[in-house]
């Protein structure tokens, strides 16, 4: 399948891109990875007139560790990170960068292709929103910051301007005693999750000091639950607690019925997630190395 | 802007030069334009992992990738992996393990495979499992493929 045809603009720099994007206007898209974006050509759901190439801006896929805490380069790979020294650092990121689609397409797929792309079922901005992220852009206007929440606005939607690109994201690093998991279920490896769960969370005296839960595959947009906060956020975990936080992470989603499954089992699965997702995480932030992954079957 | 663009490529070794519509996708530049046509197109959505190529060393599926995004880069497709007549450790043990029926997906399942023992020379089963996750087969249920690569593994020069 080809896609329509198109011009394309391979971008040296971002300031070029950015007067390409702004040159072409409405029919131009940003090319990175091109892993959520070819696909999309191929069906013809879209058909831009122009393709800007930002692939091989220089100095755009760093993965920098810092007193100021961690800022990740908007093209640095799914394997990049997956293999980082970042990953092993922060578990609920290797959960994530290793588990996203297949082998091949984390060679190629970018984690600002996958914030950019307004997708809800993206993996990282699932999980970009229970490290408060916060979104670094460019644009003629210069250079602006933007927090992970509202970021996505509604489907395949982002509050970007025309000509403005993602060029990186950051968060601080977590502090002492937490821990995270990202859950995510899919029908077979290079699929989108039908659902997914992401969970970071710090304990204290057996206490959760703080928590955030977000969803992904749950809604027109990434979701943050937090409802499910408020029902864990403050003494200790229980049974009980844990299911509150469930279903109050249920009743913040509406996900609907798709390929990956009904809007009734999309439920089930946030009712099971969440709840999975917490008890790694408070294995992980008790010090206990626990194996975590994308599941399929 | 528009019209043709100059790319190069180098595909097993030997460098090409071709003018190439934008929206020429690198498993048809290979296929069309170079008539190396071991490598297979499946799905064409992104799911089979047929179309499987390495490209500066790293698995991508070649059906989504533009040939203009592989501008300069070092290929490796199914037909670089036999050198001077002897077949790859990878190929002769799904020979001998069984490891193809239909033979569809085996040049895309071969360069996984490929990238898997270059960089992990003795995978567990599980990490050859994980190593053909984006890759299809409708004939033998994986059993033999993951037989093939597991005896291909024992082998020193499998890696290389």
């Amino acid at each position: 399948m080809y896609p329509a045809p198109f011009n394309y603009h391979r971008a040296h720099t971002v300031k070029q891109a950015i007067e390409l994007l702004l040159q072409v206007g409405d029919g131009a898209r940003v090319l990175a990875g091109g892993q959520s974006l070819l696909p999309m050509l191929k069906l013809r759901f879209d058909e831009p007139t122009d393709l800007v190439d930002v692939g091989r801006i220089p100095g755009l896929d760093g993965i920098e560790t810092g007193a100021s805490g961690v800022r990740i380069g908007a093209l640095a790979t799914h394997r990049k990170i997956g293999a980082s020294a970042l990953a092993q650092a922060i578990p609920i990121i290797a959960d994530c960068a290793n588990g996203i689609a297949d082998n091949q397409v984390r060679s190629r797929g970018t984690i600002g292709g996958s914030v950019a792309s307004g997708d809800p079922s993206c993996d990282w901005p699932v999980l970009l929103h229970t490290l408060d992220t916060q979104i670094h852009c460019q644009g003629s206007d210069g250079e602006r910051t933007l927090d992970i929440n509202g970021f996505v606005e509604d489907l395949y939607q982002t509050v970007l301007q025309p000509g403005e690109l993602v060029t990186s994201v950051s968060f601080a690093m977590p502090a002492q005693g937490s821990g995270g998991a990202y859950c995510a279920f899919k029908r077979c490896a290079p699929a989108f999750p039908s659902v997914s769960a992401g969970v970071q969370l710090r304990l204290g005296g057996g206490e959760v000091q703080s928590i955030r839960i977000a969803l992904g595959s749950s809604g027109r947009t990434p979701i943050r639950a937090h409802e499910a906060e408020a029902e864990l956020n403050g003494g200790a975990i229980t049974p009980e607690r844990l299911g509150r936080a469930a279903e109050a992470a249920v009743a913040a989603a509406s996900p609907f019925d798709d390929q990956r499954g009904s809007a009734a089992y999309k439920r089930q699965l946030i009712a099971t997630l969440v709840p999975r997702a917490v008890a790694i995480a408070v294995r992980r932030a008790n010090g206990e190395t626990v194996k975590n992954s994308h599941e399929y079957y | 802007m528009s019209g043709k663009i100059g790319i190069t490529v180098t595909v097993n070794g030997k460098t090409y030069e071709r003018e190439v519509e934008p929206r020429l996708l690198l498993v048809q530049l290979i296929r069309e334009e170079l008539n190396l046509t071991g490598t297979h197109i499946g799905c064409d959505t992104s799911y089979c992992g047929a179309c499987t190529i390495l490209m500066n060393g790293e698995p991508v599926k070649s059906c989504t990738v533009l040939a203009v995004q592989a501008d300069g880069c070092e290929l490796r497709t199914v037909e670089g992996l036999e050198q001077n007549g002897v077949l790859h450790p990878l190929q002769l043990a799904f020979s001998e393990h069984h490891g193809l029926q239909c033979g569809f997906c085996t040049p895309g399942m071969l360069m996984s495979a490929v990238h898997l023992l270059e960089t992990n020379p003795q995978p567990s089963q599980l990490e050859i499992r994980k190593g053909i996750q984006g890759n299809l087969c409708r004939c033998t249920g994986y059993k033999n493929i993951i037989d093939a690569i597991s005896a291909a593994a024992q082998k020193p020069q499998a890696g290389g």
